[in-house]
């Protein structure tokens, strides 16, 4: 590095390959000194001008502007603003054609000048040196200034490089034919571009700062070696004219000997490089507080009366650049924005100058021909010779052609910096630099497409997942069904499994409640038919009553009790197959009966009352059958399950998980028959009256065999736990718990039963005062009944429920007191039938109520 | 004797490779076709279906088993050529006699004569179209495709395929172009 330092202060200077001298030219336009063209009429303002994004609109169409004005404000990254050139009126916001080969329009800001030319408040720093860091940046980046040399990107970004920068390189090569826009500015404004330097060490600290010049600029290299004498970190650098050494890579290597890595930037090997109207500005933004809104323009070629360089007002058409200074164009007229070698053809002169326009030519036919007709590559290498970056044009052109862009990017085309040497040498007048630009493009292009078709692809199998996922599902939601079908049978199974594990063998009670369990089980077949998604509800009334067995659980812990039989497992497996087929065949029968029940009165009803009621009473006496079927089947099975509970711990814990199991289930079944029940009068209603109050009745009755079967299965339920708690307390205790939660839910079952009722009634109320007494009279007695029912619970309750077994009574009077209170309200239904049905609601409701209660209490 | 050993060692070589190379067949086995891939990522994932295939992993697929390479008309030349190379196969002219290179387009829904049918949402293999029932539709048009399978089932044809936008970004010089220009 010190030896580097070295050699660059001696004044060495390096060579990069190839390299090209056209013709200078610069004579034309670097003799005389800068004018100031008048006001145009006129100004297009693009609102992008750089590299990067547009900034965000400031004015709107008919705002009046004064100049340096912000017409944007940036937005996003790499965004700066553009400002008003002069005072006036933003006559129209729209695209309008750009400064670009295609000219493809762009959203440009026009406004009409109205000739005072007045300034904004501006900010003016004497003594930048006491500004951070950060407001340097910021004065850079709103004044707008992008790199005025050709490529136009964004000066703030650059001058806020966090890398450590070793060199900063000012380009004032200016090595393509015809420009001298830098010449004569650092001829006259010396001091400011050097100013311009100073500010930008302050910024970066680099260890030196070179400025190379090309030696055919003498005068400028004089001003400004004067002009930087006080500054030694200023080195003045003559380089050789040769094309392209203004080219940023290749002046790096001119004057550092560095070369910059193929994908990389200057920064990467610590170098800066600003061009010197760029500096230029940026002196202008921070010591005169004014934004980039004009620059200057070489205005040269054989038809411009006057070649020279102008101050010309950014947007200003160059059709009045080229009308200022005397233009007389020759047939078939081509003007170029840019130098010879890199600039472009405009379609129209009606464009506005930007923040990159350097220079305008507009040549006649001798000095810039039309390329002759592209003849055949005679491989003469001359072009390989030419280039500056060591590429091998000859073989990327083939490539173009032939559109193998693969191989293009092995011969490494984007290093490509389209100088044009190659074009310029070739003997055969092929336009080597387009070839490429194309191809560049392509490239580009085809690396989007590879973009957007991974996407695609990634969005396609995300679809088609997607569209599988829902048919899984929708073959799911058909499935399920069946499925459901197929749990429900082997819960039948377990049910009969624990029904013949849980029974104890004193007769009577058992057996109704095993007919309960089995009607239950029939009802739920029923039911399911109806509506087979009721497991939801199924579910929630699971998780309510694990909530209350868990808090049974805590009130219960102390609860034990009872005693032990030992038999054998065989037996035991015998007779609950034995009890499973039994109450299977119950089921059925019961099933049977209560369809018989239900459709009968329903096909006689136009016939005769009494029929269908004969019908009614057929259709109840079977259906007691059935359940007492079913109570032989399950005392049979309950006399197996005794024995075992001594034998095993955990089985009698099963035992007591299935009739939870069970006793769930049967409160489920509960639920659907009486939502069926409740149906099938409805509809019945219109037809006749009697015949729907005997199905009502029938329901009704249901029902309550229902509930009150529930009844006892909570009971059998809570007595097996207690034969098991001396061998393990804490089952004994979950038992209980869970017992109780049974009983609970069997309270509720009966609610729901007598809330059908009710509605039985209601709905028969066009019919006659009778049939209201009648269901009133139903009401009483399945009140009676519940109360019957949890007496029976109660009694069959261990000794320590003897303690609550006030409750319970109490509750039974109170019971039978509201059914009495329903009998005064006989009288009064005849008056009013709805009356009498609501009073028998309120009744059956008490009676619900007490009962609850007393279940609590228990 | 000695035929005998040279009997041995070679059969013992043979052995001996045979177990590595059977090794190897089962240690290094390559799940599906590796050939399908490559074929898929050269394919422009436009999903339409042009090639007669539903999508264009079908369409690689079957191209791995001997079908022709000029079916993918929204690929073009370009496509049919890298196809040729990876196959080891001749080029040749497109299947329909498409041109080389296919304008790219993308879909525009008409949103004032959009019914919201959804129609369009249904049949776009990307999902590029966003809209619900009796709401209007629009085309996310960085994602579109141009696949052209949204315009046959709108039932008020209110579906345009315009070409792409020329920016400055995708703007190619014209080699032929004789440069006109305009003084006034």
């Amino acid at each position: 590095m010190d030896k580097l330092l070295e050699q660059i202060k001696k004044g060495t200077v390096w060579a990069f390959p190839g390299g090209i001298h056209p013709p200078q030219q610069k004579s034309l336009s670097n003799s005389a000194s800068i004018t100031r063209l008048p006001l145009p009429d006129k100004l297009i303002v693009a609102l992008k001008q750089h590299i990067g994004a547009n900034g965000k609109l400031l004015v709107e169409k008919g705002q009046h502007v004064l100049k340096g004005q912000p017409l944007t404000e940036p937005a996003a990254n790499w965004s700066v603003p553009v400002h008003a050139p002069s005072s006036g009126v933003v006559t129209d916001i729209a695209p309008m054609p750009s400064a670009h080969p295609s000219a493809l329009p762009e959203l440009s800001v026009i406004i009409e000048p109205d000739g005072k030319d007045e300034w904004v408040a501006l900010n003016k720093n004497k003594n930048p040196a006491e500004l951070s860091h950060d407001e340097l940046i910021n004065i850079i980046h709103q004044a707008g200034i992008s790199g005025m040399g050709g490529a136009g990107f964004p000066t703030y970004v650059k001058a806020d490089t966090k890398q450590p920068i070793d060199f900063l390189i000012v380009n004032a090569v200016e090595c393509e034919p015809y420009i001298t826009a830098d010449d004569v500015l650092m001829r006259e404004h010396a001091k400011e571009v050097i100013q311009g330097i100073e500010i930008m060490q302050q910024l970066l600290n680099p260890t030196l700062c070179i400025v190379g010049i090309e030696d055919n600029k003498p005068e400028a290299i004089a001003a400004m070696k004067q002009a930087a004498e006080h500054n030694s970190k200023i080195i003045i650098q003559t380089v050789p004219t040769i094309y392209p050494s203004g080219g940023e890579k290749q002046l790096i290597k001119l004057l550092t000997n560095r070369e910059v890595p193929s994908i990389g930037i200057p920064a990467d090997i610590g170098i800066l490089v600003h061009n010197t109207g760029t500096l230029f500005a940026v002196q202008q933004a921070v010591y005169e507080g004014k934004p980039l809104i004009e620059r200057i323009v070489t205005v040269t070629g054989n038809t411009i009366h006057k070649p020279g360089n102008v101050w010309a007002l950014l947007g200003t058409e160059i059709k009045h650049l080229l009308d200022c200074q005397g233009f007389s164009p020759v047939p078939q007229q081509s003007v170029v924005m840019g130098g010879p070698m890199m600039g472009f053809t405009l379609p129209t002169v009606r464009i506005g100058i930007v923040k990159t326009t350097n220079c305008i030519l507009a040549p006649d036919h001798k000095e810039l021909a039309e390329p002759g007709p592209e003849k055949a590559c005679i491989r003469c290498s001359a072009c390989a010779d030419a280039c500056p970056a060591s590429l091998l044009p000859q073989q990327l052109q083939w490539f173009a052609k032939s559109k193998e862009y693969d191989k293009l990017q092995e011969h490494n085309l984007f290093d490509c910096i389209e100088c044009g040497a190659c074009a310029y040498v070739c003997p055969s007048e092929i336009p080597l630099v387009q070839y490429y630009r194309i191809a560049k493009v392509e490239i580009k292009e085809q690396q989007a497409d590879k973009i957007k078709a991974d996407r695609a692809k990634e969005r396609f199998d995300a679809r088609k997942e997607r569209l599988e996922r829902e048919q899984e599902e929708r073959q799911n939601r058909h499935k399920r069904k069946p499925a459901a079908k197929s749990a429900d049978e082997k819960q039948k199974v377990a049910e009969a499994l624990a029904r013949v594990k849980n029974k104890s063998d004193n007769g009577d009670e058992k057996s109704a409640v095993a007919a309960a369990i089995a009607r239950a089980k029939a009802k739920k077949q029923e039911g399911e038919e109806l509506e087979p998604d009721n497991s939801e509800v199924a579910k929630e009334r699971a998780l309510r009553k694990e909530q209350a067995r868990k808090y049974k659980e805590q009130k219960s812990q102390t609860d034990e009790s009872a005693e032990t039989t030992p038999v054998d497992d065989k037996k035991s497996a015998v007779a609950a197959a034995i009890a499973r087929a039994k109450a299977k065949k119950a089921a059925q029968a019961l099933d049977n009966a209560e369809q018989a029940a239900s459709e009968e009165p329903q096909n006689d009803a136009p016939v005769d009352d009494k029929k269908s009621a004969v019908a009614a009473a057929i259709a109840r006496a079977k259906a007691k059958k059935a359940a007492q079927a079913l109570d032989n089947a399950e005392q049979t099975a309950s006399e197996v399950p005794q024995s075992d509970a001594p034998d095993d711990d955990k089985k009698a814990a099963v035992a007591a998980a299935i009739a939870r199991a069970k006793a769930k289930k049967a409160a489920q079944a509960l639920d659907n028959a009486e939502q069926a029940t409740s149906e099938e009068p409805q509809s019945d209603a219109p037809v006749d009256d009697k015949k729907a109050a005997v199905a009502a009745a029938i329901a009704r009755a249901k029902a309550k065999k229902a509930a009150k079967a529930l009844e006892e299965a909570e009971q059998t339920a809570s007595e097996v736990p207690q034969s098991d708690a001396p061998v393990d307390d804490k089952k004994a205790a979950v038992a209980a718990a869970i017992a109780r939660a049974k009983a609970k839910k069997a309270a509720k079952s009966l609610e729901d039963a007598e809330q059908t009722v009710s509605e039985a009634p209601q709905s028969d109320t066009p019919a006659d005062a009778k049939k209201a007494a009648v269901a009133a009279a139903i009401a009483r007695a399945k009140a009676k009944k519940a109360a019957k029912a949890l007496e029976d619970t109660e009694q069959t309750q261990p000794q320590e429920l003897q303690v609550d077994s006030a409750a319970p009574k109490s509750a039974e009077s109170n019971t039978d007191d509201s059914s009495n209170s329903t009998e005064a309200d006989k009288p009064k239904s005849a008056d009013d039938k709805k009356k009498a049905a609501v009073a028998a609601a309120i009744a059956r409701a008490k009676a619900k109520k007490l009962q609850k209660e007393g279940n609590n209490q228990s | 004797m000695t035929l005998f050993y040279a009997l041995i060692a070679i059969g013992s070589l043979a052995l001996i490779f045979g177990l590595i190379l059977g090794f190897a067949a089962i240690r290094f086995r390559v799940e599906g076709n590796p050939i399908v891939e490559q074929i898929d990522t050269i394919l422009p994932q436009t999903q339409c279906g042009q090639c007669g295939y539903p999508g264009c992993r079908p369409y690689a697929e079957a191209i791995a088993n001997g079908d022709e390479i000029n079916k993918c008309p929204p690929g073009g030349e370009s496509t049919m050529k890298k196809l040729a190379g990876l196959m080891g196969v001749d080029e040749k002219p497109l299947a329909g006699g498409e041109q080389a290179e296919p304008v790219k387009t993308v879909a525009y829904i008409r949103e004032d004569e959009c019914i919201g049918c959804t129609k369009c949402i249904q049949a776009c293999p990307v999902d590029a179209i966003l809209g619900a029932t009796r709401q209007m539709h629009t085309v996310l048009i960085d994602e579109c495709t141009g696949c052209d399978l949204c315009v046959e089932p709108c039932p008020v044809d209110c579906i345009d395929m315009l070409p792409v936008a020329e920016t400055k970004q995708n703007w190619k010089w014209q080699l032929d172009a004789i440069p006109v220009t305009q003084i006034d």
